[in-house]
């Protein structure tokens, strides 16, 4: 976890669980339940059903989806309609004897997106806060040598108002897993971390999980975090599990539109292999449009000619010119029209109808030198590589 | 002609009393109030604000009655010590702490339901009992609240009139407070006397205040809540 391998041996030998948890900490999470909760637009019945391992399991999907319900009921925060939960044979929850064990005896640790430092307690005292049953020399002990395999034993004297995010996230990671917990919850604790910072927490983690083999459910927006952490996916949508599977298995080959949605491509469209070119590992798609087709080179997939699938591009990968572009090793290059622009936040959202209508997104710089504006002529490039593929 | 200082003293230590015996009852009661999920919690509300705008009068007449020897807790009481509850030290301050009840539990409760429910939540996944996220988190993060609360009731007992003729009439050393003794001057036509009494517990109220107010700002200062 720390930087040299004799720190790892101390937290290693300091925090390994007792005996009862050295059971609990191989076993399983079962989830089988369902739970009525309100999304902000409407009431969803969230159907939870897997099986997780140790190691870290993602839960990806759109907010409202219910991910953070679902981390809930796993917590004990929320009560379940009906089903079970289990760590093991040791059960959480199961509706029908009517066994609900309280929060503070589940043993499973929860890392909340707010991160929720006690703000009256110093770093130490925050984390030493999950170790009240044991003496004062434990606790301290603990406690130090989990601020060192977490970089932050210099700020054990200072209140959490006083630190920065990155060191709020080591605090708060630190706190949890002092405890030694049967299961880890973490609801997109790294969600406000710039890019650097996160790749050295996610790289602790990944270190931690190793040592200590427990089931982790991560919820997370981020698709490089479920590619650097994820071992398996769990896509959550409207309260239903729509897939699931290893990374590579769910996010590259989307197997059904919503998952396509979800995962940011906001241009999909309904397309017929015309010719095929196994050499190059290319093919070429025709996509219906007004006033006649659209061709995509796209990379190669089973089906021969004439299949029918669905190409989904992400509009960020999709490149403007104002000017018949030359020179590219792009494939793909398509004459149309701005029919609208629209800021969002910091991007811009361009619409452009090529036959079809496809999303675009720019940056307000990009927007401003090149005088973008609705009725302008443009070029869209699009790379072979950007065209995703999946089955109808 | 001089200053009752027995009424005075009389007065402090009510007020004591009552302050400190409502912020060990306060504590549970705006506990409920602040986190209970019950239905009917508003009927609780509506009886604890109660003493705010009845009349000291009334509660007093209902709290004399309840105390005098045909109530249960009357009869119980005189079983127990062999005299009634009404007229006595204790009886002034079980009405004070009903009358004062408001004072203190408003801002008790007030104070744990601004407490973010995240931090209540981490403290239960860390393996907190309820009670120990009580004293360890809930309570340090009010201070503020609690201070206010145990303050008002403090003040509030101090300048008492209604509650404490209804209950305790007017018996020196046992239940003659400051203010009677201003209305008891008044009547017996002693202006200058009571004057000085007013002018006394006028300047020691504001002095309480202003030093709870600004230890309270302190600790909102040094307390972040967020």
């Amino acid at each position: 976890m720390s930087g040299s391998p004799s720190d790892e041996r101390t937290t290693g030998t300091v925090s390994s669980p007792v005996s009862v948890q050295d059971k609990i900490a191989v076993a399983l999470l079962d989830v089988a339940f369902r739970k009525r909760f309100a999304a902000p637009s409407q009431e969803f019945v969230l159907e939870a059903e897997f099986r997780a391992g140790p190691g870290f399991t993602i839960l990806f999907g759109p907010s409202g989806a219910g991910k953070t319900t679902l981390l809930d009921c796993v917590a004990g925060l929320a009560k379940p309609d009906s089903g079970r939960i289990a760590i093991g044979d040791r059960v959480l929850f199961d509706a029908a004897p009517g066994i609900d064990v309280p929060v503070s005896k589940r043993s499973v640790g929860y890392v909340f997106q707010s991160l929720s430092l006690f703000p009256h307690l110093t770093v130490e005292k925050n984390v030493q806060y999950g170790l009240a049953h044991f003496p004062q020399v434990e606790r301290t002990t603990r406690g130090s040598a989990v601020l060192q395999a977490f970089r932050i034993a210099h700020l054990a004297k200072r209140y959490p108002r006083e630190i920065s995010g990155g060191e709020s996230q080591r605090t708060a990671l630190a706190r949890t897993l002092v405890t030694d917990p049967a299961v880890l919850l973490l609801d997109e604790p790294l969600a406000a971390l710039d890019a650097p910072t996160k790749a050295k927490i996610i790289d602790d983690l990944r270190q931690w999980n190793q040592d200590h083999r427990i089931p982790i459910l991560h919820v997370t927006h981020s698709r490089e975090e479920v590619f650097a952490l994820g071992e398996r996916v769990i896509v959550l949508d409207a309260g239903r599990i729509v897939s699931q599977g290893t990374p590579h298995e769910v996010m590259e080959a989307p197997q059904q539109e919503t998952v396509a949605q979800l995962l940011g491509f906001e241009n999909i469209f309904d397309a017929i292999v015309e010719t095929v070119s196994p050499q190059r590992g290319t093919m070429a798609c025709r996509v219906a449009g007004d006033g006649g087709p659209v061709l995509l080179e796209t990379p190669l997939v089973r089906g021969g000619v004439g299949s029918t699938l669905r190409v989904g591009i992400r509009a960020g990968d999709i490149l403007l010119a104002t000017a018949p572009p030359v020179g590219l090793s792009a494939r793909n290059v398509i004459p149309g029209r701005i029919t609208s622009l629209e800021q969002r936040d910091v991007i811009v959202s361009a619409r452009v109808k090529c036959r079809v209508e496809m999303e675009v997104h720019l940056t307000l710089a990009a927007r401003d030198s090149l005088q973008l504006a609705p009725g302008r002529e443009v070029w869209l490039v699009i790379k072979t590589h950007s065209c995703f593929l999946m089955r109808r | 002609m001089a200053i009752d200082w027995q009424a005075f003293w009389l007065t402090l230590q009510l007020a004591t009393a009552v302050s400190v015996i409502l912020l060990m009852l306060g504590l549970p009661i705006a506990w409920w109030i602040a986190f209970s999920g019950w239905r009917w919690k508003f009927l609780v509300e509506a009886v604890v604000a109660l003493p705010i705008v009845l009349p000291p009068t009334v509660l007093g007449f209902y709290v004399l009655v309840a105390l005098g020897p045909r109530s249960p807790l009357g009869r119980w009481w005189i079983a127990l010590t062999g005299h009634t509850l009404a007229f006595t030290f204790a009886g002034l301050v079980i009405g004070s702490i009903l009358y004062s009840l408001p004072f203190a539990v408003q801002p008790f409760a007030a104070s744990f339901a601004s407490v973010d429910r995240k931090l209540i939540a981490a403290s239960a996944t860390l393996g907190a009992s309820p009670l120990r996220t009580f004293f360890r988190v809930v309570a340090p993060l009010s201070v503020p609240g609690l201070i206010t609360g145990t303050a008002l009731s403090f003040a509030h007992t101090m300048g008492e009139f209604g509650v404490v003729l209804m209950v305790g009439g007017n018996i020196p050393g046992v239940t003659r407070t400051v203010s009677i003794d201003i209305f008891d001057r008044v009547q017996s036509s002693d202006y200058a006397a009571a004057n000085q009494t007013a002018l006394l517990l006028l300047a020691f109220c504001f002095v309480v205040l202003a030093v709870v107010y600004s230890v309270n700002r302190k600790a909102w200062l040094l307390g972040p809540i967020k």
